[in-house]
């Protein structure tokens, strides 16, 4: 049993429940041609139910690999990954992932069929029932217009949508996102970042994000893990419930992202009063 | 950038919605018709006709080359006595028969290709080895073997459609995207379930593709072995019609027979398959 992490999340204070998910001293490689590459080493965390856990880090860090090891899809080599107690060793319906790229939702299927798809595939609900639950999630998203168009007619805003509507639909216990707004405009980032929390808010599922982002990690996490690269080890994490979609350029916000900032990249305290970062206006990657 | 100059005034319009100003117009009525590829097709042909005879009243020699007007005589002669329908049907049954066959095998094989190591080297052998190989050079084997029924045109039949097919099917499952593949995964599909609802769509286009070339190997391979092959009791295919009246010097029924081949390909093609590409990977947006 791991001692509890400090920081804990807030929404939970008296936490006597398991958590959800425990990432246990897990180290991940991937190989090439030529070699094995380690990508995480002895990388550790828990996330309670109800929790926006976001895994935040520069190219190289392995959260990534980290999210696909969490649904699945890549064995540690060292440690384990459990969720509600039980091994993680294959990809399955209870951990449903949100890619980034556009591909995700299969095309000869219109948006209603993608919705119900793993409902079907997994074989949870009838035929009925999964189309029930699926134009209630897509009214969630607000697409209930678009159920009987086919994927390639839509924009990227609007399959970012379909995707996450398929993945609530499905009631998972832990939703993985794999930067899934990283492809899509500015201003339709903001809007699905807002819409995300708004779910949020009245699902209540728990969420494991992968970003580059400070500031999108900042806004949609309450708690952040710091991972630096080559390989990824925890860094820190960091407080980021008193933030969301309106504390843009306030000044804790600044503090904040400075702080990581500073812890993601190793710059001493005393280099740092010279430059004044406004991160309104400076991005690390977009 | 230069600051000595004032800079240009700032202006906002007020946007009056536009009432009388069409946003959608349609085409014109010559270029919708122009847009139909049956249209432009057909006109093609019909030159290809016009073109043909003239050559042919040039040569003036009926034995070597009948005019078009001639041949489509002696096809509607052979169509009204139904002659030419009793011969067709027979080779589109044993065509059908040999190419879902085909389609079942190679199916199989690349199933077996994408989930084991060796399945995919045994589809790569056995592809390299026998798709250079000409179904037709196959035939007096399998007389030997299956004798002079329908069996042996079925087994040469099957050879020429399995390997391409097998090819095609199996470069559509490896050009499937890592994403579509995991989200498959994700949602517990394993094995053949797998395959039949994420590979198999996901690699139409190429699916289609290698049937279309599976059907044009087919359809010659079958017209070549009747040639060769004549009657099974006494009812021979469209080849075995172009044969005799080749022997007979009909010329212009030789003619008829192979119009009726070239028409037969281009019905399958342009109003089997193109149907076909039309409800599926171009409605879904996978191919132009």
């Amino acid at each position: 049993m791991n001692a509890p992490l400090p920081g804990h999340t807030v929404s939970n204070p008296n936490a006597t429940a398991q958590a959800l998910l425990s990432v246990d001293n897990v180290s991940l490689e991937y190989r090439t041609p030529q070699r094995v590459v380690r990508a995480t080493h002895q990388v550790s965390f828990e996330i309670d139910p109800a929790d926006r856990f976001v895994l935040l880090g520069p190219s190289g860090c392995g959260k990534s690999t980290l999210l696909k090891a969490a649904a699945g899809f890549i064995q540690p080599v060292e440690g384990e990954i459990r969720l509600q107690g039980q091994r993680v060793d294959a990809p399955g319906p209870d951990r449903i992932v949100v890619f980034q790229e556009f591909d995700q939702l299969p095309p000869w299927k219109t948006v209603k069929q993608n919705v119900m798809f793993p409902l079907l595939a997994s074989k949870t609900l009838k035929r009925k029932e999964a189309e029930a639950r699926a134009l209630h999630y897509l009214e969630k998203v607000g697409l209930a217009a678009f159920a009987d168009a086919y994927p390639h007619t839509l924009s990227g805003g609007m399959k970012a949508r379909v995707a996450i509507a398929r993945a609530l639909a499905m009631q998972p216990k832990i939703l993985l996102m794999d930067e899934p707004f990283a492809a899509l405009d500015a201003l339709t980032r903001r809007k699905m970042q807002e819409e995300l929390l708004l779910l949020w808010e009245e699902v209540r599922f728990t969420l494991l994000f992968v970003t580059h982002s400070i500031e999108e990690a900042l806004v949609v996490g309450n708690r952040i893990l710091l991972l630096s690269p080559h390989p990824g080890r925890v860094r820190a994490e960091v407080h980021s419930h008193q933030y969301d979609l309106h504390s843009l350029g306030g000044a804790g916000f600044q503090e904040s992202a400075r702080r990581i900032h500073r812890l993601l990249f190793d710059e001493g305290p005393s280099e740092q009063t010279e430059r004044e970062l406004d991160f309104t206006d400076i991005r690390i990657a977009y | 950038m230069s600051h000595l100059s004032s800079p240009r005034e700032e202006f906002e319009n007020v946007l009056p919605p536009l009432a009388n100003v069409p946003l959608e117009r349609e085409l014109p009525l010559g270029q919708r018709l122009w847009q139909q590829g049956w249209i432009r097709k057909g006109l093609i042909l019909i030159l290809l006709a016009v073109l043909w005879e003239a050559i042919a009243r040039y040569q003036n020699n009926d034995l070597l080359l009948p005019s078009f007007v001639q041949t489509a005589q002696a096809l509607y002669g052979g169509l009204a006595s139904g002659e030419l329908l009793g011969k067709v049907w027979i080779s589109l049954v044993v065509l059908v028969k040999g190419y879902l066959i085909g389609i079942v095998l190679a199916f199989a094989l690349t199933t077996l290709a994408v989930s084991t190591q060796l399945g995919r080297d045994l589809l790569s052998t056995l592809t390299s080895m026998f798709n250079p190989l000409p179904a037709i050079a196959l035939l007096p084997l399998a007389l030997l073997w299956f004798g002079l029924g329908q069996n042996s045109l079925i087994f040469v039949l099957v050879h020429s459609v399995l390997w391409a097919l097998a090819l095609n099917t199996y470069a559509g499952f490896l050009g499937v995207s890592e994403t579509l593949r995991m989200a498959g995964r994700n949602y517990g599909l394993k094995g053949m379930r797998f395959v039949l609802f994420i590979l198999i769509p996901a690699a139409l286009p190429s699916i289609l593709a290698g049937l279309k070339i599976g059907w044009a190997f087919a359809w010659r391979t079958l017209i070549a072995a009747e040639l060769v092959f004549g009657a099974t009791s006494g009812k021979g295919g469209l080849g075995w019609y172009i044969f005799q009246n080749r022997n007979e010097l009909y010329t212009d029924k030789v003619f008829a027979g192979l119009a009726v081949v070239i028409l037969i390909g281009l019905l399958v093609e342009n109003l089997v398959f193109d149907s076909l590409e039309r409800v599926t990977v171009k409605r879904w947006g996978m191919q132009r």
